[in-house]
């Protein structure tokens, strides 16, 4: 026995470096006793300064940050939960869907409201809009489209403009995508008609957001369908190109949730890392670090985020996912 | 006379102990039929809940070209989020062939639609499972699709910690209740026990009649024995006072011969000596004879004052007959008996023992007051009702005039003066019992007052 | 005076007649009811002493009849019973006095003559010897027709010695008869008694003479 966990642990590394991940930093000192290894969705630079000042006031705490895409985190840490401390990711659905599965363990006296949680296990951390991203040269004279409707008849206006121009996520590989268009099909069936128009006109679908704001900057594309306002925000080098357009007919406000493995190596410093989290997150007056709060500016409790509860399940069910992903396909991809 | 009782418990802590241990047990019976009862419904509610989730979910499902599809709601599994976060598992199965969840969850053989619901074990959380199926019929083949919906319990757990708490109060609130109830029905039942011991403790100790105030069933073989045991010794006790005036009048009858002969004897005999030895011996039997019927009018005097039965009666008219009645033996001694004052007083008294003192007053007055003088007797209707009694004789000994009335109250007149003394000791006991008093007095011309005030 | 006596106990009967009769009464004795009845039927009676435990019956029994047939002699019941259980009783059923035992008979002699004086005034036991004339039931006296106040003690001492004129008594058998026995009488009280009467008779042929040593006697002078 004590010989297999030899090997497993002798192991473990190789099978991280082997990861190849988007981004990977260590913060903190690298000869502390509790390391915590954190696996986000959450870019380093969006996520850096709060980690930084997390070290700074824990220094026997270090913190290794890996970043991956929302699907792929959800393989890699089913597949080993016990290398992991924190599961950080903006796909509530995924996430909650973990803690269901039991691969989560509760967190005690975190103070948070009961809607940002669940099962003392999964914590919300932000409230983000998914908002329309168009680059201002693209609309240079026309106004700006405020609605899912807008957007349509905008589009169906200037097809040539749009051709092969505008960018959303491909919902197969990206596990927030696959969130934000479940959640709008399940609002309106407006959804469907933008991703009719969007396919007729040859979308590109992306894997992250980072991509699709530097492909919006550069004037690539001229309209990102919802990708996450934080990050063009966050982003200030790009702000002059961009527009950010939280759609008026209805919101789709996801919040990012942190969760702690159940096999987690350091369970009390990843509790401790969540209760500083949510502690810091949960003051709307928050502006030191570059994530919005939980409960910040344009994302009240009436913008209606995505309610934490079973049925964010539904749309992961394969037979259903089958379905939607179907049906998108036939949406999107029309050549 | 007070003996010591050999107490056995208290009726009291007996009552109570079994009411309240009763109460314990009711509210302990209540307790756990309300959080059965509720407990029950609780689970009929998650129940209906997870049969609601699984019908709309095999309502969803369809064939479509020979394909399945399982559409599940949103509001499925939205309808399943808890105040708990409680976990939600399912799995769909075409036939035997396991299509989409937990492929984990235990399949139940369902047939028709009626859902099956389980309590099981599964990973590491009890769940409530519904097992529900449907048969869809493509255009080649029928095929059963079954849902397994399970979801765990801590929303239960809280409802029911919550009934619990709820039920425990109730329980505490009806145990207190009773004990209330029981400690007022307690203090009831005792009070009827008190009542009845105060009315027993209040009575004077000639008063020996039967209580008739109404009493509780229970306690009326209680009374009833009292009853009897108070007729009893009512009856002994009258059985006593015959034997007295039986042996009064078996000793009296002998003396009175012994008298009449000693008087003929003395006429008939000459010589000093043997006269003195007779009139000694007729002093002695007068004496004791007197004695023996002021011992005996003090004893029904006693009786009587325990419990007064007032009538009205003219104390004029009263004291006149005694006047009356006396005249005789006064005249012996060239006595006058002088009636004074009002023509007529009323009051209410008991005239037996009025009568008595009275003539008790008028007897002493006889004795001492000298040959051929007089008795004055006034009767006075205001400041206050009294009746006084004056002779013209040497009156009190001043030096005991003050104590005398004070050591008669006390009735420690017994050195001696049996003749006199007692007959004011009758005279105060009535005027006591009559809420009066009785007070002697020097009249400054000479001769002893009594007054009895009543 | 005529007496009857109902009375059960022979010695106490015989007791109380021997005494009466030195007095000069004449007393008939019943003892019991149906015996009482029967004299009431046949003689008059001044006076019906009556007992009240009898064998054959209540005394109350025979007082309530007594009275029922009209007839109105005199009852004084002799009781040894408590004076105030039986008191009102007996007086209420038409007694006219009672006496408890055991009596003086100097107490009895004075509820007779009350009672007496109470029912008719009038006795047929009237004295006249010497010029005077002597009811002794009434208490009056007249000498030579002029009518004398006599105080009871000066009353029973004449009538004592009218009763036994010639008979000589000492000063001590006069006093034993006037005063009661626990009164300390000195025994000039008598020569009191004595000179007062010697006084009333005065102009009557009647005088008492003084024997020295021995005591007095009542005389008649003519």
């Amino acid at each position: 026995m004590r010989i297999i966990v030899a090997l497993v642990l002798w192991l473990l590394p190789q099978v991280l470096v082997a990861q190849e991940w988007q981004e990977q930093q260590v913060f903190g000192a690298p000869e502390t006793q509790q390391k915590l290894r954190i696996i986000s969705s959450t870019d380093t630079f969006l996520f850096a300064p709060f980690v930084e000042s997390f070290v700074s006031r824990y220094p026997e705490i270090s913190v290794e940050y890996l970043v991956s895409e929302t699907a792929d985190i959800d393989h890699i840490f089913r597949n080993d939960p016990g290398v992991f401390d924190i599961v950080i990711s903006s796909a509530m659905d995924l996430q909650l869907k973990i803690v269901n599965d039991g691969l989560a363990q509760p967190v005690a006296n975190v103070a948070i409201p009961p809607w940002a949680q669940w099962r003392q296990s999964l914590f919300a951390f932000t409230a983000e809009p998914a908002a329309i991203l168009i680059n201002r040269k693209a609309f240079a004279g026309v106004s700006s489209p405020q609605t899912r409707q807008e957007l349509i008849e905008a589009l169906r206006a200037r097809p040539e403009v749009f051709q092969g121009r505008i960018g959303t996520y491909d919902v197969r590989q990206s596990g927030v995508g696959y969130l934000f268009a479940t959640q709008d099909a399940r609002a309106s069936e407006t959804y469907w008609r933008l991703m009719e128009v969007m396919g007729a006109l040859d979308v590109q679908l992306y894997c992250c957001s980072g991509e699709m704001i530097d492909d919006l900057s550069d004037g690539t594309i001229a309209v990102a369908y919802n990708v996450l306002a934080s990050y063009a925000a966050a982003q200030v080098e790009v702000k002059d190109a961009i527009e950010i357009i939280l759609p008026s007919d209805f919101p789709t406000t996801i919040m990012r949730t942190a969760m702690v493995s159940i096999d987690a190596p350091n369970p009390e410093a990843a509790a401790t890392f969540i209760r500083h989290l949510v502690k810091v997150q949960s003051d709307p007056q928050q502006s030191d670090y570059p994530l919005p709060p939980l409960n910040g500016q344009g994302s009240t409790r009436d913008r209606a985020t995505i309610t934490m509860g079973p049925a964010l399940m539904t749309f992961l069910d394969t037979l259903k996912r089958r379905r939607f992903l179907l049906e998108w396909e036939n949406a999107v991809i029309q050549n | 006379m007070t003996h010591s009782l050999s107490i056995s418990g208290s009726l009291r802590n007996r009552l109570v102990l079994t009411l309240t241990g009763g109460a314990a047990v009711l509210a302990l019976v209540l307790f756990f039929a309300i959080r059965n009862y509720t407990t029950q419904i609780a689970q009929q509610g998650q129940d209906s809940i997870l049969n609601a989730a699984v019908t709309s979910i095999l309502d969803a499902a369809s064939i479509r070209d020979n394909i399945i599809e399982v559409d599940i709601p949103y509001a499925s599994f939205s309808m399943l989020s808890t105040q708990s976060d409680d976990l939600v598992f399912y799995a769909i199965y075409q036939d035997d062939t396991f299509l989409s969840g937990y492929p984990e969850l235990p399949l139940t053989n369902v047939t028709g639609r009626a859902s099956i619901f389980q309590t099981a074990l599964y990973r590491g959380e009890t769940v409530r499972l519904v097992t529900a199926g449907r048969v869809l019929i493509g255009t080649q083949k029928r095929t059963q699709i079954r849902v397994v919906l399970a979801q765990s319990q801590g929303e239960l757990a809280d409802t029911l910690r919550q009934i619990s708490r709820t039920a425990a109060l109730f329980g505490a609130a009806f145990f207190a209740l009773l004990v209330a109830l029981s400690y007022w029905a307690t203090s009831t039942t005792i009070g009827q026990l008190k009542r009845l011991t105060t009315s027993v403790t209040r009575r004077g100790p000639q008063d020996l009649r039967p209580f008739v105030k109404p009493v509780p069933t229970e306690m009326a073989p209680l009374v009833t024995s009292l009853n009897s045991l108070m007729g009893r010794l009512d009856h002994s006790l009258s059985q006593s006072e015959d034997f007295i005036a039986e042996a009064a009048h078996r000793v009296r009858t002998p003396l009175a011969t012994v008298r009449s002969y000693a008087e003929v004897t003395l006429q008939r005999v000459d010589k000093e000596e043997n006269r003195q030895s007779l009139r000694a011996m007729i002093r002695a039997i007068d004496e004791s004879s007197r004695a023996a019927g002021q011992l005996l009018d003090h004893a029904m005097i006693t009786l009587r004052s325990d419990h007064l039965e007032r009538q009205d009666i003219d104390l004029v008219t009263l004291v006149h007959e005694i006047v009356l009645r006396l005249t005789p033996i006064a005249e012996m001694k060239d006595l006058e008996l002088c009636l004074h004052g009002d023509s007529n007083v009323a009051y209410s008294g008991d005239p037996v023992l009025i009568q008595n003192a009275v003539r008790n007053l008028i007897d002493n007055a006889i004795k001492y007051a000298p040959s051929e003088g007089r008795v004055d007797i006034a009767i006075s209707a205001s400041p206050r009702i009294g009746i006084s009694v004056c002779d013209s004789g040497h009156g009190f000994p001043s030096a005991e005039v003050d104590t005398l009335a004070v050591r008669f109250k006390r009735g420690t007149n017994a050195d001696g003066t049996v003749g006199s003394g007692l007959g004011l000791t009758i005279a105060i006991d009535v005027a006591k019992a009559h809420g009066g008093d009785l007070v002697l007095s020097n009249r400054p011309e000479g001769g002893a007052c009594a007054l009895l005030l009543l | 005076m005529k007496f009857l006596l109902v009375e059960d106990n022979l010695e106490l009967a015989n007791a109380i007649t021997s005494r009466m009769r030195l007095d000069g009464h004449v007393v008939e004795h019943a003892e019991n009811l149906a015996d009482a009845t029967a004299f009431t039927l046949t003689s008059e009676f001044d006076l019906i002493l009556l007992d009240i435990m009898l064998p054959d019956g209540d005394g109350r029994t025979f007082l309530k009849e007594h009275r029922a047939s009209r007839l109105d002699t005199p009852v004084i019941i002799l009781t040894a019973r408590s004076q105030v259980s039986d008191r009102i009783g007996s007086l209420d059923l038409g007694a006219d006095d009672y006496i408890t035992k055991p009596f003086d008979h100097a107490e009895l002699g004075a509820r007779c003559r009350a009672v007496l004086r109470r029912k008719a005034g009038t006795s047929q036991s009237v004295i006249e010897v010497g010029g005077i004339v002597f009811d002794a039931v009434a208490g009056k006296m007249a000498v030579r027709g002029k009518p004398v106040t006599l105080r009871n003690r000066e009353l029973r001492l004449l009538e004592l010695l009218l009763n036994a004129r010639g008979q000589v008594f000492s000063k001590q058998k006069l006093s034993d008869r006037l005063f009661s026995y626990d009164e300390d009488v000195s025994e000039n009280a008598i020569e009191v008694y004595i000179g007062r009467l010697r006084k009333h008779l005065e102009p009557s042929d009647l005088s008492i003479t003084t024997l020295r040593g021995l005591g007095y006697r009542l005389d008649h002078d003519a």
